[in-house]
């Protein structure tokens, strides 16, 4: 009997310490009354070890923990949450697998946000998901212009660039210089066909005029008879548009090099080009190349200082998927701030119609009617290399594409919040 | 006319990686049965090696083509005499999946180190011209590959035929049972074959990097395409393979010319029809392997 007693007791003072110490909360204690769960959990889902690791990936989510640092310097004790915590996973490009990863981070582990997300397939598998759950979604890594047109809903906000403001920014500058005939190859899955439809609608506006354009395998490894073909044509282009991506571009350019086409007086337009591909290949492969860009880190000085601390943690230099998701997440820390809660509707709310600039994101407006945020974005040259001075240094910036025209107008893309 | 020639051209020259590819598959799964998946990541690999040769020691693309295919002919007697003849004895399929996990962890090993994005390879210097070839003029490194192609197939084949090793080998890929007991030690022959098949691949992968994206998955795309062109050749005929190899990069070539449309499926097709009217690929044997 004794001994049962005593057992009892030792059950019951331990009891007591443990509601105790839960009772005191986690640190931070009554201030995070607001905040769901006491913390803010922000998720990074992207591909962590396919085609698209190197261009956002593992770095996204140091880009992210980079924002989380940033805003807790910033704001100290009085920061709306002490616990922000940052949580990951690989979605393999897969929609089936992206949407499966989403409910698991929105319902397990607690995400109060989820960000990146490249490949079209997956961001839209996510953003119905987000719907669903009433929890916040920023896209970065994905092109499809879907995510703000009849697919887009209240919770889902498309960050950094889309096919609209790529072929508007590449399409129209280059048919404007001179390049009025293009020839335009892209490979034969959403993402091409709807780059190819893009490009084609910006040519068209320009002035200019698409004189064939032909579907690619994917993946593709031999792009001789495009690039043959391309000669031929009557008339014969002064562009060749493509619409290809990582491995797939890699080949398509150095072929286009073997071949001497930019010799035979066409020139070569990338659709979607990351700072990696530059790298891939050398700038000469590429030099005087024209692309769109949503960012680049030898811009400015506030650009390279932000770019420098990234590659002291990372020991490469970021793309633009990159500073996207360190601003997103830091832009989404501010309205959870500003709103003194994470509940998803308050934070909609304070995005809504917010103006502002940061290291990524310049002269920005979210946009209330479709959630497209948009902000300046840059028409860049592949610099040859002999221009090259310091390492990852590829780009000329042309021109600034100021925000209001860099994307497609809200009333256009057909979304109904 | 021209442009037809110049596109048959091309198809030549991706046939030849084709070829170079499926020779090796052929001598293999002739000598060992076993059919090998790894293949394509043995490629990347030689493709790599160029690239770690160059990038770190320095090594230029003419002694990278013979360093490279050394280093994964040691790499494949090791696989063999460590991995692959343990499995040898038993289905076919248990070797199947040894070389398809192996693949993969090649892959994610060289994933891991340098990422997925291409890595830079420039062509020789010797090779960056265009060669005239009367009706057209071609990019000198891609005729040279597609000479290096012709050659080296010619070279096994008649290795294969007309050497008393060749005979060893041939005889032993054909009845590995009754020429062991004609007295030849088939067991012999069969790590250095592996190895070879695996240079081959690695030696095709050398000659990929200066033209082709070299990443960690540029294996895995093509590979796809070379099981097809063994199956069209027939399993285990060396000389259909290297035939159906330059075909199919023919076929491929002016497909993708005439019905783009097509172009993602047409090798299939092509085998789901030769595999309707010949069971056992073009040149394969009825028989079934004891």
């Amino acid at each position: 009997m004794r001994k049962t007693t005593r057992a009892l007791t030792a059950a019951l003072a331990a009891g007591t310490l443990l509601v105790a110490g839960c009772g005191r909360g986690g640190p931070g204690g009554g201030a995070d009354a607001k905040v769901s769960n006491d913390k803010i959990v922000l998720a990074v889902l992207n591909d962590q070890s396919g085609v698209y690791a190197d261009l956002s990936g593992k770095n996204s989510i140091e880009a992210v923990r980079m924002a989380v640092a940033d805003f807790q310097a910033k704001y100290g004790d009085k920061a709306v949450s002490s616990d922000i915590e940052v949580v990951s996973a690989d979605h393999q490009n897969k929609p089936d697998i992206a949407n499966s990863k989403a409910q698991e981070l929105y319902d397990r582990q607690q995400a109060d946000a989820i960000l990146d997300v490249p490949t079209s397939s997956a961001a839209l598998a996510v953003a119905n998901v987000a719907k669903a759950k009433k929890k916040l979604y920023f896209n970065i890594g994905a092109a499809t212009t879907e995510l703000t047109g009849k697919q887009c809903n209240r919770y889902t906000f498309h960050y950094a660039y889309d096919t609209y403001m790529l072929a508007n920014g590449t399409g129209s500058a280059v048919t404007k210089q001179g390049g009025e005939n293009w020839y335009i190859v892209y490979p034969d899955y959403a993402f091409g066909q709807d780059m190819e439809k893009s490009f084609s609608a910006a040519i068209g506006a320009a002035g200019g005029t698409v004189v064939a354009k032909d579907p690619t395998p994917f993946p593709n490894d031999n792009f001789s008879t495009f690039l043959l073909k391309a000669p031929g044509l009557k008339p014969k282009p002064d562009v060749l548009g493509t619409m290809q991506a990582g491995g797939d571009l890699v080949n398509l350019v150095k072929q286009y090099n073997e071949f001497k086409l930019r010799e035979q007086g066409i020139k070569l337009s990338v659709g979607l080009m990351f700072i990696t591909d530059i790298h891939s290949l050398g700038p000469d492969a590429f030099a005087g190349t024209t692309f769109t860009d949503a960012w680049y880190w030898n811009f400015d000085d506030r650009n390279r200082q932000w770019a420098d601390r990234f590659t002291a943690k990372t020991q490469t230099r970021p793309s633009f998927a990159h500073a996207a998701n360190y601003s997103a997440a830091t832009q989404y820390l501010e309205a959870v701030q500003r709103a003194g809660t994470d509940a998803a509707d308050a934070v909609v709310g304070e995005l809504e119609g917010y103006t502002y600039d940061d290291m990524f994101a310049r002269n920005a407006t979210v946009r209330a009617k479709d959630h497209r945020v948009v902000h300046d974005v840059y028409l860049a040259e592949v610099k040859p290399k002999s221009q090259v001075t310091t390492e990852w240094d590829y780009e000329k910036i042309l021109r600034t594409i100021p925000a209001a025209e860099a994307f497609r107008p809200e009333s256009a893309g057909g979304c109904t919040l | 006319m021209t442009g037809f020639l110049q596109q048959c051209f091309n198809g030549l020259v991706s046939g030849g990686f084709y070829a170079l590819l499926a020779l090796g598959l052929a001598v293999i799964f002739g000598m060992l049965g076993v059919v090998n998946f790894a293949h394509g990541a043995f490629f990347m690999l030689g493709a790599f090696g160029a690239y770690l040769a160059l990038a770190e020691l320095g090594m230029p693309f003419w002694v990278a083509l013979f360093a490279v295919p050394a280093l994964l002919f040691l790499l494949g007697m090791l696989l063999e005499r460590t991995l692959i003849r343990r499995l040898t004895p038993f289905d076919p399929l248990y070797n199947f999946l040894l070389t398809f996990g192996l693949t993969l962890v090649l892959q994610d090993a060289v994933k891991r180190e340098y990422g997925v994005q291409s890595q830079p390879y420039p062509r020789p210097a010797e090779l960056s011209g265009s060669i005239d070839l009367g009706v057209f003029d071609y990019p000198a490194y891609q005729v040279f590959v597609l000479g290096a192609a012709v050659v080296l197939c010619t070279a096994v084949w008649l290795v294969l035929t007309r050497t008393r090793v060749g005979m060893v080998v041939r005889a032993a890929t054909e009845r590995p049972e009754l020429t062991g007991a004609l007295g030849v030690n088939v067991g012999r022959w069969v790590t250095p074959v592996f190895a070879f098949g695996v240079a081959l691949a690695g030696l095709a992968g050398v000659l990929a990097a200066p033209m082709r994206a070299v990443n960690p998955l540029m294996g895995a795309d093509l590979i796809i395409a070379v099981f097809a062109v063994v199956v069209i050749g027939g399993l285990g005929s060396v000389f259909g393979s290297v035939l159906a190899g330059f075909a199919i990069g023919v076929a491929q070539s002016l497909g993708n010319l005439y019905v783009p449309a097509l172009s993602q499926t047409l090798i299939f097709i092509i085998m789901a029809g030769v595999l309707l009217l010949r069971p056992a690929g073009l040149f394969g044997r009825e028989e079934a392997r004891t």
